[in-house]
């Protein structure tokens, strides 16, 4: 019986190239980005202001924390969907990347008028800024899900966390396109909200989704 | 790295696997079924020890779906402990059967195993196999049972250069194959 198995498995043999599930990952990744980037284009279109936002720190700050966050969640996910995969780094520079915006995000507080202080805080839009992030990372998510689906995860509810996380922060960096916000607190509450829920979102499917 | 011979030849037969050698696969997944059957009978109470042949079938079955998640620089029997482990504590789990072991338990598959010699021998007789008889007759007698070149060559009918020329042929060969590829 065993031996049916086998050879049946053997007959089956194809080659897997060296670093298939980096390319699996990155492939279904980016290509839902791809989705994203259209999706906020027709749905939200770019922040009217670009030109100028282009010369601001704040823009590029927006830009590199949640793309950062991305390749965290990413170099995560890719070390957590192995049956032997074990992963702590990128959690303790994820969250001292967050701690380093804290502090600015406070700098900032401390210079500003004491009338400019809640714009920078809660801005105009911090009630749909986080959903806004989750609607962008959603298909993100799947996609890596969908990816995820043909690898082992040690543990599905971390693996999906990690994907979760690596969706947000993809969905959070297509969304600072869009977004006219310019406050350091404002990029720390809300961003990192949106990020987290679609973290919490994958580990929820990770666990129903990432069973083997 | 390891230096352990069994991880050396599991992982070089896992590596040409992975290129796509379905032999080295088969011979990989019957070594593996083999020290997989008393891993997971050992684990398992004498009462659910028919439940062994389960996992081992759904074991080999995991190894060839998820093939894609071994990284070739990392030890093969880490791996391979990995998704033994993570099918037994699934089995374990959809039957609620009650342990012997604790869960966390990692005694290696490859603690002890009676049957290592005969097993040796087993591999040696399928890797000799693959080059031409009389090659691998000429390897057997000089390397393994201590025959010179000339008692060999003698045995055969044929100079003891040509023996010579040949036993180097063929195991230039085999090393080209069971290596496992220089790093």
């Amino acid at each position: 019986m065993t031996d049916d198995l086998i050879a049946r498995l053997a007959a089956d043999l194809r080659p897997v190239r060296p670093k298939a599930m980096q390319r699996l990952l990155i492939g279904a990744t980016v290509l839902s980005t791809l989705v994203a980037i259209v999706a906020m284009n027709m749905w939200l279109g770019m922040r009217p202001d670009m030109d100028t936002a282009m010369a601001t720190m704040n823009f590029w700050t927006k830009f590199s924390y949640t793309l950062t966050m991305a390749l965290l969640g990413g170099v995560a996910t890719l070390a957590l969907a192995r049956p032997d995969g074990r992963i702590r780094w990128p959690w303790y520079v994820a969250l001292g990347l967050l701690g380093a915006l804290v502090i600015l995000a406070f700098v900032q507080l401390a210079r500003a008028e004491p009338d400019e202080m809640m714009p920078l805080i809660v801005g105009g839009t911090s009630m749909v800024c986080p959903w806004r992030i989750v609607l962008l990372g959603l298909p993100i998510l799947f996609g890596a899900l969908i990816a995820l689906r043909r690898f082992a995860p040690r543990n599905p509810t971390l693996a999906g966390f990690a994907a979760g996380i690596m969706a947000g922060g993809a969905g959070a960096w297509v969304y600072s396109f869009a977004c006219a916000e310019t406050g350091m607190m404002f990029l720390v509450l809300w961003y990192t909200l949106g990020i987290l829920i679609v973290g919490v979102i994958g580990a929820v499917l990770g666990r129903f989704l990432l069973r083997w | 790295m390891q230096t352990d011979p069994t991880e050396t030849r599991l992982r070089g037969l896992m590596l040409a696997s992975l290129d796509g050698d379905a032999a080295a696969y088969r011979m990989l997944l019957a070594e593996l079924g083999r020290h997989l059957r008393p891993y997971f009978t050992r684990r398992l109470t004498p009462a659910f020890a028919s439940h062994a042949e389960d996992l081992v079938q759904e074991t080999l079955l995991a190894i060839h779906t998820r093939r894609m998640t071994y990284d070739r620089n990392r030890p093969f029997t880490a791996w391979l402990h990995a998704v033994a482990h993570h099918k037994f504590v699934d089995h374990v789990r959809r039957q609620s059967i009650r342990l012997t072991v604790p869960l966390e338990d990692d005694a290696p598959i490859f603690a002890h195993d009676d049957s290592a010699d005969a097993l040796a021998r087993r591999d040696l007789d399928a890797v000799l196999d693959s080059v031409p008889a009389r090659t691998g007759d000429l390897i057997r007698r000089t390397k393994v049972d201590g025959a010179s070149v000339a008692e060999a060559a003698a045995a055969h009918g044929i100079s003891e250069t040509a023996a010579k020329v040949s036993i180097h042929r063929g195991l230039k060969s085999l090393a080209a194959r069971f290596a496992g590829g220089a790093k």
